[in-house]
Order: C-alpha cells, then sequence, then structure tokens
C-alpha cells in the first residue's frame, strides 16, 4: 500500500526554514496534491524527491528504498516543469525519445513507444514539429509524454498548467485526471491554485511556511478543515466571532443548536451554504444587503449582519433575487456550520 | 468643438511634414556614415584601380594593372594565404577555450562569477598593443622572462621560437580576441533554461551526456556568432600581426600599410585592402546565411 513515504523532511537554507518536517505518505496510483502558497516550500520539497536538493535532514524511501543518496539520474522518476524544459533543438517525437534512449531501448521499441505516448496525449500530428513551433498547451503535452514515455515510478508535476490561460487549463485538468487514471502513474503535483488541486488530486496536503497544515482527500479538506488557513485557503468562507452556550450559539438574532462549551468561540461557514431565509425562519440572521455582484452562474452577496459582513453565494437559478439594500434574513444549517476551526490552537 | 481639434491632430500627423521628420532627424548620422565609411571605401576602391610609378607617382587613370599584379603574383597569395590560416587557427582555438570558459563561468556562484566574467573582460580595457607587448616581453628573444628562465633553469638551450612565427601571433590573437568568444556564448547561455539540464537529468542522462546533448546544440549559435566576430576581427587585425610578426612575417593588414607607408605605392595598397575587405564580407554573410538557415526552425 504504502509506496512513497516521506519522513520527517526538512531543508533550510541558511537561516530560513523551507519544508519543516513533512511526513507523507504515498499510496500506489495515487494522486497527491501539494497546495499551498508560494514560499510554502511545494516546490522544494517536489526538487527534494526529484533529487535536485539535498534534504537537510529526514528521509525519502520509494517501495522501501532510501532515495536519498541516489542520483536524479537514477531515480526514474519523470518530471514536468513549470516551464517544460523541453529540449528546444529536438523535434517533439526528438524529445520524447531522449529517456528511451538514454536507457539504451533499441530504436524500433523506441519509435513504437513514442508514438503511443504522443497519440495518448493528443499529439501523434505533431512529431515533428520543434517546440518553439507549438502553443503552450502543445508543449505542456509533450513535457507530459517526455516524462510518461520512460514508464516513471513517480510522476511529478511542477505547476504543471500554470502557463496556460483560464479556459485552457480547465481543459488540461480532465485531460491529465484521465491520463494519470489510464496509466496510473503514481503522481505528485505542486500547485498553488486550490481549484486545481481539488480537480485532479485523491489527497491534498495543503502547505504553509513549510508544515503540512492538512493531509486529507479535496471534499474532507474542505468541508472539515483542520485549521483556519486551510479553510480560507481553500474557496472563502466566514469568519464569525459569536458567543456559545450551554445548548447553542447566539449570531444576532437567530439561534443554533450546538454541543459546545459555553463562552467566546468563532463560526465559520461556506458561503454557498447559506440560504435566504422567510421571515417566520427561527435560526436565522437578520441583515441588509450591502452590494450584489453577478457571476454569471452565480450572485455574490455581501450581507451586513449585527455580527459583521457575511459573503452569500447563490446559484442563479432564475428565481427573484434581492436587490441592494433589500433587507434580508440568512439561514444555515447547524451541520454547515464549524464551530472554533483550530487555528488558535496552533502557535 | 472637441471633434473637431481632434480631426485637425491627426490630419497633422499624416501630413506631410510628419514624415519628413525622421528622415531629417536620422539625416546627421547618415551624413557622418556617408562622411567617414562610405566615401572613404568608394575612395579606396577607385584608388586600386590607379596607376603608380617609382618617378611619376599616382596617376588618375582607370586600368586593372594592380589587380592583377595582386591576382598573379605568389607573394600576395601568400600573405592572404596566412591571414585566414591565422584568423581561421585563431577561430577555432577561441573557440575551443572560450566556450568551456563560459559554461564554467555560467556555472559559478554569484559572488565568483561576477569577478571572473570582469577578469575575463578586463583585458578589453587595456590596449590592444600593450597586451601585445605583454607576449613580446614574455618571449622576445633571449631576454624575454620566460625563455631567459628557462635558458637559466638549463631547460632549453636556444630561446623558444615565438617573435616572427605565425604560432606567436595566432598565440596573442587568440588571447587578443578570448572576450569576443567569451561573451558571444556567455549570451547565448543567458538563453538556455536552467531546468533543461535537470530536465536531461531526471531522464537518466549523465553529465557528458547532457553536456554534449543539450547544452552544446543550444550554445552552438553562440559559439558561431562568436566565430564571425573572431574571425573577421582576427583577419583585419593590424597591431598584434605587427608587433610579434613584424616586418618578416606580414599578413592583409600589415602589408597594405606597408605598401602605403613604406612603398607608397597607394593603389597596390588600395587593392590589398579592398580585396581583405571583400574576402571577409563575403565569408561573414555566407556564415551568416547559413546560421540563419539552419538555426531558424528552432531558434526563432
Amino acid at each position: 500500500m504504502t509506496y512513497l513515504v516521506l519522513d520527517r523532511l526538512s531543508k533550510t537554507f541558511g537561516e530560513q526554514i523551507a519544508v519543516d518536517q513533512l511526513s507523507l505518505t504515498v499510496g500506489r496510483g495515487e494522486l497527491v496534491a501539494l497546495l499551498g502558497p508560494s514560499g510554502c516550500g511545494k516546490t522544494t520539497t517536489l526538487q527534494m524527491i526529484a533529487g535536485f536538493q539535498p534534504p537537510t535532514s529526514g528521509s525519502i524511501a520509494l517501495e522501501g528504498n532510501d532515495l536519498t543518496a541516489v542520483k536524479p539520474a537514477q531515480r526514474g522518476l519523470g518530471i514536468v516543469f513549470q516551464s517544460y524544459a523541453l529540449f528546444p533543438h529536438m523535434t517533439a517525437a526528438e524529445n520524447v525519445a531522449f529517456g528511451l534512449e538514454m536507457q539504451g531501448i533499441a530504436r524500433a521499441e523506441r519509435d513504437r513507444r513514442v508514438q503511443q505516448t504522443l497519440a495518448l496525449v493528443g499529439l501523434a500530428a505533431l512529431a515533428d514539429r520543434f517546440p518553439r513551433r507549438m502553443s503552450g498547451g502543445q508543449q505542456q503535452r509533450v513535457a507530459l509524454a517526455r516524462a510518461l514515455v520512460i514508464q516513471p515510478r513517480i510522476l511529478l508535476l511542477d505547476e504543471p498548467l500554470s502557463n496556460l490561460d483560464a479556459k485552457l487549463r480547465e481543459d488540461m485538468q480532465i485531460e491529465l485526471r484521465q491520463i494519470q487514471r489510464t496509466v496510473g502513474t503514481t503522481t505528485l503535483l505542486v500547485t498553488h491554485d486550490q481549484s486545481e488541486a481539488m480537480a485532479l488530486a485523491d489527497r491534498i496536503v495543503v502547505m504553509n511556511q513549510g508544515r503540512a497544515e492538512q493531509i486529507a482527500p479535496p471534499h474532507e479538506a474542505y468541508e472539515r478543515p483542520a485549521t483556519a488557513f486551510v479553510a480560507n485557503f481553500l474557496g472563502r468562507t466566514n469568519i464569525l466571532q459569536v458567543r456559545a452556550d450551554a445548548d447553542g450559539v447566539q449570531i444576532g438574532d437567530g439561534r443554533w443548536p450546538a454541543a459546545t462549551t459555553a463562552g467566546p468561540t468563532t463560526a465559520s461557514i461556506r458561503p454557498e451554504k447559506i440560504l435566504f431565509a422567510p421571515a417566520a425562519q427561527r435560526n436565522a440572521v437578520s441583515g441588509v444587503v450591502k452590494t450584489r455582484i453577478f457571476q454569471g452562474n452565480h450572485w455574490l452577496y455581501q450581507v451586513d449582519t449585527p455580527t459583521g459582513l457575511m459573503i452569500v453565494i447563490r446559484q442563479n437559478s432564475g428565481e427573484a433575487v434581492p436587490s441592494e439594500g433589500d433587507a434580508v434574513r440568512l439561514t444555515w444549517r447547524s451541520e454547515d456550520m464549524m464551530l472554533k476551526v483550530a487555528g488558535e490552537a496552533r502557535t | 468643438m472637441k471633434r473637431r481639434n481632434i480631426a485637425s491632430v491627426s490630419s497633422a500627423t499624416t501630413a506631410d511634414p510628419a514624415r519628413v521628420v525622421p528622415y531629417l532627424l536620422s539625416l546627421p548620422a547618415f551624413l557622418l556614415f556617408v562622411g567617414v565609411v562610405l566615401v572613404p571605401i568608394a575612395m579606396t576602391v577607385l584608388l586600386s584601380f590607379h596607376d603608380w610609378g617609382q618617378y611619376k607617382g599616382i596617376q588618375p587613370v582607370l586600368i586593372l594593372k594592380n589587380w592583377r599584379e595582386v591576382a598573379s603574383d605568389g607573394y600576395f597569395h601568400e600573405m592572404f594565404l596566412r591571414t585566414f590560416r591565422v584568423a581561421l587557427l585563431v577561430t577555432l582555438l577561441t573557440a575551443v577555450l572560450g566556450g568551456p570558459e563560459a559554461y564554467i563561468l555560467s556555472r559559478m556562484r554569484p559572488p565568483w562569477r561576477g569577478m571572473f566574467l570582469l577578469v575575463v573582460l578586463g583585458p578589453l580595457l587595456i590596449s590592444v598593443v600593450a597586451r601585445t607587448l605583454g607576449w613580446a616581453l614574455l618571449f622576445g628573444g633571449s631576454s624575454g622572462v620566460i625563455n631567459k628562465a628557462l635558458i637559466n633553469l638549463g631547460m632549453i638551450s636556444a630561446p623558444l621560437p615565438f617573435m616572427f612565427t605565425e604560432t606567436g601571433v595566432v598565440v596573442a590573437l587568440t588571447h587578443v580576441l578570448m572576450p569576443f568568444m567569451v561573451l558571444a556564448v556567455w549570451a547565448a547561455l543567458q538563453r538556455l533554461d536552467p531546468q533543461v539540464e535537470n530536465a536531461a537529468a531526471s531522464l537518466g542522462a549523465g553529465q557528458a551526456t547532457i553536456l554534449r546533448r543539450i547544452v552544446l546544440p543550444q550554445v552552438l549559435p553562440g559559439v558561431l556568432s562568436g566565430a564571425i566576430i573572431v574571425f573577421s576581427l582576427a583577419a583585419s587585425a593590424f597591431a598584434t600581426p605587427a608587433i610579434i610578426g613584424g616586418r618578416r612575417l606580414k599578413v592583409a593588414a600589415t602589408l597594405a600599410y606597408d605598401e602605403f607607408l613604406n612603398t607608397l605605392n597607394w593603389p597596390l595598397g588600395a587593392a590589398v585592402a579592398t580585396l581583405l575587405l571583400l574576402a571577409l564580407v563575403t565569408i561573414i554573410v555566407g556564415c551568416n546565411r547559413l546560421l540563419e538557415r539552419r538555426y531558424a526552425e528552432v531558434f526563432r
């Protein structure tokens, strides 16, 4: 089950701690995303796995064998770089063939596998084209094919889609996922784009300042963020300062039953979980719509409530919507409200 | 009101004076170029067709005497052959030594890289004559520092032949022109994506393979453009061949100089100078064309 194991991996550059005691277990065939803002240590982690940076302490083991002392050329990993790092003086096919050539694979076999891999990424027709003559998306596919053709033990993707425009990125996300499923290669994805991580990964590692804040499947990390950082980094969230008593919390003029200890606490509610309630409903907060922004498939509201400004996202379902200045009542289910997101607990 | 203003402004920019302005602005530079480059070259070419005699001086006629002499006399063949042999050797040496030098420089860490780049390029700040005289001081006959030391140490009995030899000229010119090659290769290396070498390593390539298959092909255009610069400078070099080669070992540039100032046969000197210019332009344009055709697909 365990395939790649990072054990208390650390990297310091002088005084600065880039990666701090990161432990992670990746199963065979799994796609794990390292997600975090720039400077959180995710790329350094990838570089250590690839062997371009020696770890300061800790170990990396693949199938039970320690990788730390193995040279990058002997690790047998496929890497897709952020800049693609294609060989500009070789055609797409020559780029893809390079790794096989290094393995000393005979010409006929090599050509067959290059053809097959280029077809897999949808570039069979462009085999003889030079990288400079290709679009960003096509170059990206060549880079992917070049990494996959050597049948790597692990595929490392370093911000693979960040240089593509928004529409193409979405298409490539779906395609990348399908290719990874087809080939079944264990994959580690580094990204700062939370939607990319959530779309592609089986599990995500949310990193902040060199530490893993949470390691969980995307849905779980989104719904049950372990820390305030995770809650804020994965999508938007409303964080309210509230007072709890023995059997619930009072927010403005609304009341929610909850099992909690009495005292001040914070409540976090995702904006898309909030509904507009009829006037009679008890567990609802009164407020006034301050701004309303149309975003195509949804409406984004900022509602002024006694506990502060709340963000509400509603589907554009065609129903009548409140206008700016309208008095509204906001409600949500108790189970959609997380009380006291851990975050104060961490130093 | 506003609309009319805009209309009048836009019509003013498309009117005749606006089109003339760029030409007027570049006129001073154009006149300077004509005055100090084109006219002297045209006059030199014209001069090469004039007649000359010991007692009659320069006769402003149009004859092919000088050109016939340059084409038929083995003395001139030897000069030109030597000029291009020296230039070619210097070009090869700067490429073989300067290429690796630039690569090592580009791989150095920041404080050292700047310092050594200065060491490589620093000699450009010193006059070519001074740098060449340095070689003469080191190897000049039995009084040269190195020759003297080696003779006193008993390692050689006669001074190493350096002055007035082709080897000496090649060595000194290589030293003088090395910075141009290093700069050209350096510029090509700066364009290299640093991740490309990592990518090759991750695909199983060793360091030697990476250099040969990945780095060298991408740097080759830089080496070739450096070679064009070095070749043209070496073939037209004057100071270094004049000091190291002297009168005994002439190249095209020193030959033209001698015809002009010693023999006073200006028309013959002009023919030599014109031929050198034509040969260089042909070689450089040809190489450039080749370079562009070969690498257009890859690098444009």
